[in-house]
């Protein structure tokens, strides 16, 4: 059984089955990447090209790995290295990519609908690697792998989400996840960076910080933008420090059993202390091995789709 | 072939026979491997599991040793996955120890065309390096298309293209029982 779809593109129409069978999928491929062996050769024959418009190391390499893991060929491409620079369209880059008998298109973009509209005009499979803040469904997903490998069943977990919510592809991507899988998510960051409305998503919001900690099993910590501070959304850094940062006091009264989580890259000693990122309770190291095995699974899925021409215009 | 869509045409082996057959194997191994030295049980999922620890079961029964098992995932490794519409579902390979030195038979419950253990072999290469790979398959109805024999078989069984054997084991099935399926 494969995903009936041609592309992944976001956690917000997939179903809870699906989501399960890609969950199940990846602890196979986990298995792989522990062995001394670490490649299978599922996809040979394939070609999987990343297209990234936006900086990104842990996503794109991972991505990189996974494709090579199951033996597809992998080639990426960045925006300063390519003809994007000279002002080529989104879409006449993938129709080159297409024609040179690309599978899966990887995509990495500003513009929230970027990987849809991708979509909707090439014939690949499309996987969104980011776009905008609209979602990052693969982040996302090996979010919920990490919960679930440590803590067993999503369904009743309370799960709280940290920081810039407003901004956070990562954030709308696991409420979308989490909520499907009936965990209990609440978000916490000041109030300028909680999107309006938010509640119609499905979450309890909390300014205060300590408030929100109380009876937690999940802490998913997002990374602060500095551009958002100079923008003024928040006053200084050492105030949201003070307020929103995860420092060892808190950690010590959430207890040994929550989780802490981190998607990446992390500002140390703004909205994560080190000790609290090293701490037993972290997985932040394991999500990455986690995003690898997540992506495997994704790509396998993805290329086993029956081509269905009269779906295409 | 969709199981549900045949009809049981017969039944070739009852349990009884299916246990003679899985002594009368348990001993062949053991005969050839002079024993159970550097020996391992690896079943193929699905079927291929409970066969191999009836074996094992068997061998401790005799010898009063325990030969380890584990369980064999092929499904990455498949050759038609560029030309199946749907992605088969895949399944952990399940080998808590080190192949590498050891005597590994192969453990399926029929032997067909032979891409399964193709398959298999290249899995297991992946695993390690094994001193030698033997065969134990419960049922060879013929039809190969790769230059592959089983070394241990329960029986022999000519079968058309257009029927199935159905090897059941009561760990997974109701009963131990072989049972011929046709179109119906």
């Amino acid at each position: 059984m494969s995903l009936k779809r041609k592309d992944f593109l976001g956690l917000y129409d997939v179903s809870a089955e699906e989501i399960n069978q890609i969950l199940d999928t990846a602890v196979a491929m986990k298995d792989i990447l522990t062995r001394t062996v670490k490649k299978v050769p599922t996809l040979r024959g394939k070609t999987v090209i990343n297209l990234f418009y936006e900086p990104s190391t842990r996503t794109k390499f991972s991505f990189n790995l996974a494709a090579k893991r199951l033996s597809a060929d992998v080639m990426s491409i960045s925006k300063s290295s390519s003809s994007i620079a000279k002002g080529e369209s989104l879409l006449d880059t993938a129709k080159t990519m297409e024609v040179m008998g690309a599978d899966v298109v990887v995509i990495r973009h500003s513009a929230p609908g970027a990987a849809k509209f991708l979509a909707d005009n090439i014939s690949a499979s499309v996987l969104n690697a980011g776009d905008g803040a609209h979602a990052h469904p693969t982040q996302a997903l090996l979010d919920i792998y990490s919960i679930k490998e440590k803590l067993g069943e999503i369904a009743g977990l309370k799960v709280l989400i940290v920081g810039d919510i407003a901004h956070s592809r990562v954030a709308r991507s696991n409420i979308w996840g989490l909520n499907k899988l009936g965990a209990e998510v609440a978000v916490a960051g000041p109030q300028t960076l909680i999107p309006r409305e938010i509640e119609k998503m499905g979450v309890k919001v909390y300014s205060d910080l300590d408030q929100a900690l109380e009876n937690v099993d999940v802490v998913n910590i997002l990374r602060i933008q500095m551009e958002r501070q100079e923008s003024g959304l928040f006053p200084s850094i050492r105030e949201y420090r003070e307020i929103y940062g995860m420092n060892a006091e808190r950690l010590e009264r959430i207890g040994k059993k929550a989780m802490i989580m981190h998607p990446g890259p992390m500002n140390r000693g703004i909205e994560i202390e080190s000790s609290v990122a090293d701490s037993p309770q972290s997985v932040i190291t394991e999500q990455v091995k986690n995003g690898v095995a997540i992506r495997m699974a994704l790509l396998y899925l993805l290329a086993g789709r029956e081509i269905d021409n009269e779906d295409l215009n | 072939m969709d199981k549900s869509e045949m009809v049981v045409k017969k039944e070739l082996i009852d349990s009884a026979a299916m246990g003679r057959a899985i002594t009368r194997i348990a001993h062949e191994i053991l005969e050839k491997n002079k024993g159970t030295e550097d020996l391992v049980l690896i079943g193929i999922r699905t079927r291929g599991v409970p066969l191999a620890e009836r074996l094992a079961a068997k061998i401790e029964e005799i010898e009063g040793i325990e030969v380890k098992t584990g369980i064999l995932d092929i499904t990455l490794y498949r050759d038609d996955l560029s030309t199946v519409a749907q992605q088969p579902i895949v399944h952990r390979t399940e080998i808590p120890f080190d192949i590498t030195g050891k005597k590994v038979v192969l453990v399926d419950d029929v032997l067909y065309t032979g891409r399964t253990v193709r398959a298999a072999l290249d899995a297991l290469i992946d695993l390690g390096r094994p001193l030698q790979i033997q065969l134990a398959i419960m049922i060879d109805r013929g039809h190969r298309e790769l230059p592959i024999r089983a070394d241990f078989v329960g029986k022999n069984l000519p079968t058309s293209k257009t029927e199935v054997v159905d090897v059941n084991f009561k760990e997974i099935d109701e009963k131990d029982a072989v049972l011929l399926l046709e179109k119906s």
